[in-house]
């Protein structure tokens, strides 16, 4: 009993880390309806600004705490509230997922374009020396770090639950989170009421982020983010509603933890590959075995019927004649580039247009599994890497082809999409898309992790006997752009021919209502997992395809980092078409390759992921995607300019057989209807 | 709104309409009930002590009614009787604690959904259910094939899925029914609520359902797209032998359509019988109006 004590006690201030940051989430999404993604990004960016104005400018403490907690977390939250989250309407869960995660890709890579690319270590601690042991619990020494978490945790705990049960403020908070337009009608500054919720949980943000920086050597976002996750878990065991359960489980977390550390073998599978995935296995048992985790999207808004609908897709409203010529332009151009890539272009272009053909192969997979399923995913990049590693490894070990191999990686990672979609078929929006976060978190500490799956962080480099009989390695790049270009245009005739089928038909009608899909006799399980299994499979050769033409296959390539990021860059340009995932990959790639001529400061990376992260915001203003928002745009030029005499639809007016969506006489928009959500 | 379809005609009377003598029953794409299904003397739908909890709530507490075929029954009753819950019960949405309920024959207990609609099962909801990507045309064809359960990912890329003349037909037959044909390729989303209420009638029509569950089909419909909306009911009734489960608060709407009435509050029978004798009943008044015999 003793030596369970000492392995459980040390547990608890651990457990409290995660719960600080569980109670901040738990307040948000209470007071806010966002289940805030950027909670992360925003207690690194606390962190960030602190520890750089106390080392680097040799702040006071106190002074720095105030500037980056008290000051700049609110505002931060409060222009999160204004310019985006206040866009979005309630039921849209898809768009607050997606602006939360553009937030969390976005900020940390901002901070060091702003701020200089510096290294960040010893964040001074806030209250207690956490050098000191202050007292020791069962033998277990606490210091002042942890003696800090727990006071402020239980304090924090204390005075939100009180905010939210007795007061009036927290009443309108709880009232506004249904409908910012029904308490409005009500007589309350439903407005005023959530940026004050938004105020209170950045600060609490930022707090959290301070207060825990000094248990890492060396600042980093990915901590923090790590942290999230755990803590998101705890939030889930309490329906992302109640407080004390959330910082119980949180606990209850640390605990588990600690005392398995302590019981394990340090050389044990269990001890390196499963203990760590251990906060995201309790995620997914929560989201497995607690009803209120299936339900969470099923609130309604009662006024949701006053957004406006969507505009139907410019390409099946705008006039024939201009379809023509843009067909006609959209081959040339396809012609323009194949020649190019053949005979003039300079072959570190080809190098990244090849690239780029890679990441579009993927992308490809969110257009499926998103675009057309409804199915939020947040997994892409570790189906991606299933595929790459079978590939590798088989070409490794038994001197298969790639591109044999990559079929049979194809085919391994449709298996673990079909597991995801089994595990994940009562779920929808939220649920589905932490469910989805939770795998591809367990994959990239658990499988991608073993050395003898991906060799570690080298990864398992590809050798040119790997792809015959093509020499695809190392090459001017032509056999590879030929096979790739190849492989795209089959994976285009596949979702372009299963979007005009039954299947395409079916997964519209899921898209617009379950209940009633199920309820005209779709089989909505099957169509799920069929679906994750294409999806899967489409990112599985899009992975072998990226690890060959990178000539390794690297976990780095596939973690779930580049997951959250992939899908903010498809939903930024359109997830809703094929082109929009095609033009994506490449602008990905291009953008970073224009970066590179920029001053080292601007360059790489980082700035794609903000230009990207900035790009998404635009997500809740434009659902449909930048690039078919601008279609639409030019559209509407072009038709004015060459067809003003027609009487014929239009971008705006998308007239043919159909009527004008915004000009619809009475054009009540369906209640319960999906509203602006275009996934 | 546009009127429905002349050939479900004016006659609001209740008394058989003149759908039929328009042919839209009696053609290809709409076939008239099977004699084995109209002569089965067993009730189509059996629904024995079935009980629905919500945590603390119990929404319906042994309710036991039957549906012959081809009968009309309305099921009324005031707010939070039971009566939705009871639908979602029967058409597999929720999953009631106890009791058991049978369609033509078949134990619907532990059939999912779509299986119990692929048996004949139509449905349209109290809070409207359309598929705001798509246009009219295609949630009746969305419809149409999920009843035959044809979707195939194979077909799909052997680009073997175009609709053919007799799901065309159906379709159109469907559409003219209800009046809906002029707005065929519109999208719902730019379709008023009384429109997307008969989009929902039509999806469930399409379908070929022997029985029509419809949960307050005339909300949001005027007094005028109302009584078409009885004569379409009707009409179905008579001339393809569909029995129709009809959730209304419009009990003159109501009286126009059903045979029989069965009165729910507080998630218990307390009427059933004709809709008039069950309307006198003073329980039921009761229960509307809150006084007492």
């Amino acid at each position: 009993m003793e030596q369970f004590a000492g392995f459980a006690i040390p547990g608890v201030p651990y457990g409290c880390t995660y719960a600080i940051v569980a109670v901040g989430l738990v307040l948000t999404y209470q007071a806010t309806g966002v289940f805030n993604f950027a909670f992360a990004a925003q207690a690194y960016m606390s962190a960030f600004v602190f520890t750089l104005l106390t080392e680097h400018e040799h702040m006071p403490v106190l002074l720095a705490f105030f500037l980056s907690v008290v000051v700049l977390a609110p505002v931060v939250g409060l222009a999160m509230d204004r310019f985006l989250f206040r866009k979005i309407p309630n039921t849209n869960t898809t768009a607050k997922v997606v602006t939360g995660l553009s937030l969390l890709v976005g900020i940390p890579a901002l901070l060091p374009v702003l701020f200089g690319n510096e290294n960040l270590y010893n964040t001074p601690s806030l209250v207690f020396n956490p050098n000191v042991v202050y007292f020791h619990l069962f033998g277990s020494p606490i210091n002042g770090i942890y003696m800090s978490t727990i006071i402020v945790t239980a304090a924090v705990l204390v005075a939100v639950v009180a905010l939210m049960r007795f007061t009036n403020l927290g009443l309108q908070m709880r009232g506004a989170v249904e409908s910012r337009r029904l308490v409005q009608l009500d007589g309350v500054n439903a407005g005023g009421v959530v940026a004050v919720a938004w105020a209170i949980s950045s600060f609490l943000a930022g707090l959290a982020g301070v207060l825990l920086a000094p248990i890492y050597a060396q600042l980093q976002a990915q901590d923090y983010i790590t942290l999230m996750v755990g803590a998101i878990a705890a939030a889930a065991w309490g329906v992302l509603r109640s407080m004390p359960i959330a910082a119980l489980v949180s606990i209850l977390i640390g605990v588990a933890d600690t005392v398995a550390q302590g019981y394990l073998p340090t050389g044990s599978v269990l001890y390196s590959a499963v203990l760590p995935s251990l906060p995201f296995i309790v995620l997914v048992l929560a989201l497995l075995f607690v009803p209120g985790m299936r339900s969470l999207d099923d609130a309604k808004d009662p006024l949701s019927s006053v957004d406006p609908p969507l505009p139907p897709r410019i390409t099946a409203s705008r006039v024939p004649q201009l379809d023509r010529i843009i067909r006609v332009l959209w081959y040339a151009l396809l012609a323009g580039f194949v020649v190019s890539m053949l005979t003039w272009m300079p072959q570190n272009w080809e190098n990244v247009f090849n690239s780029g053909l890679a990441f579009a192969t993927i992308f490809l997979s969110i257009t499926l599994i998103t675009g057309m399923g409804g199915q939020l995913s947040l997994s892409q990049a570790t189906l991606a890497g299933v595929g790459a590693f079978t590939a590798a490894q088989l070409a490794n070990h038994l001197g298969l082809s790639m591109l044999v191999g990559g079929i049979v990686g194809a085919a391994l990672a449709a298996v673990v999409a079909v597991v995801l979609a089994l595990l994940s078929l009562r779920l929808k929006g939220l649920g589905l898309a932490l469910m989805t976060l939770a795998a591809a978190l367990f994959f990239d500490n658990t499988i991608f992790s073993q050395t003898s799956i991906t060799n570690g962080q080298v990864g398992l480099a590809l050798h040119h006997n790997w792809a015959t009989p093509l020499n695809l390695i190392n090459s001017n790049g032509h056999e590879f752009f030929i096979v790739a270009m190849v492989v795209i245009v089959v994976c285009v005739l596949v979702i372009l021919q299963v979007r005009k089928g039954t299947v395409g038909m079916y997964l519209a009608a899921m898209r617009g209502s379950e209940t009633a899909s199920s309820g005209i006799g779709i089989n909505l399980t099957w169509q799920k997992i069929s679906i994750f299994a294409l999806s899967g499979a489409v990112a599985g050769v899009g992975g072998t395809l990226l690890a060959i033409q990178q000539t390794v296959a690297n976990s780095s390539q596939f973690n779930y980092q580049l997951s959250l990021a992939f899908v903010v860059i498809v939903i930024t340009t359109g997830v809703g078409t094929v082109e929009g995932a095609i033009q994506a990959g490449i602008s990905f790639v291009v953008m970073q390759q224009l970066l590179t001529y920029l001053p080292a400061r601007f360059g790489g990376t980082s700035l794609v992921f903000v230009l990207f992260a900035f790009g998404a915001m635009n997500y809740a203003a434009h659902p449909e995607g930048i690039l078919e928002f601008q279609k639409r745009r030019w559209t509407t030029r072009f038709e004015r300019l060459l067809f003003k005499d027609k009487d014929a639809g239009s971008g705006l007016n998308p007239g043919g057989p159909t009527v004008p969506v915004s000009a619809a006489p009475g054009g009540v928009v369906v209640p319960g209807s999906s509203g602006g959500d275009y996934v | 709104m546009a009127t429905m379809s002349d050939t479900s005609g004016s006659d609001t009377s209740g008394s058989g309409a003149t759908g039929a003598e328009g042919g839209v029953f009696s053609g290809p794409g709409w076939p008239r009930m099977e004699p084995r299904l109209i002569g089965n003397p067993d009730p189509l739908l059996l629904v024995r002590g079935v009980s629905k909890w919500f945590g603390g709530v119990q929404a319906v507490q042994d309710v036991s009614l039957t549906v012959e075929r081809g009968e009309s029954v309305g099921l009324v009753g005031p707010n939070g009787a039971g009566k939705t819950t009871l639908f979602n019960c029967v058409c597999g949405q929720l999953q009631h604690e106890s009791g058991s309920i049978e369609f033509d024959g078949v134990e619907l207990d532990r059939l999912p959904t779509f299986k119990r609609a692929r048996l004949g099962i139509g449905r349209t909801y109290q809070r409207v259910e359309v598929f705001s990507d798509m246009t009219v045309y295609d949630h009746l064809m969305v419809s149409e094939r999920a009843r035959m359960g044809t979707g195939r990912m194979w077909k799909d890329l052997l680009n073997l899925s175009s609709p053919t003349p007799e799901e065309r037909s159906r379709v159109g037959a469907v559409l003219d029914l209800v009046g809906l044909a002029d707005k065929a390729d519109v999208p719902v989303s730019a379709l008023g609520l009384g429109m997307c209420r008969l989009v929902e009638l039509a999806r469930a029509l399409v379908g070929e359902p022997i029985l029509l569950m419809a949960d307050e089909p005339s909300s949001g419909l005027d007094v005028h797209e109302t009584r078409e909306l009885a004569s379409v009911l009707r009409t179905l009734q008579h001339e393809r032998g569909m029995a129709v489960l009809l959730v209304e608060h419009d009990l003159g709407m109501v009286g126009e359509v059903v045979d029989r009435a069965v009165v729910m509050d507080l998630g218990q029978v307390i009427a059933d019988g004709p809709f008039d004798t069950v309307m006198a009943n003073p329980e039921v008044r009761n229960a509307y109006l809150g006084v007492s015999a």
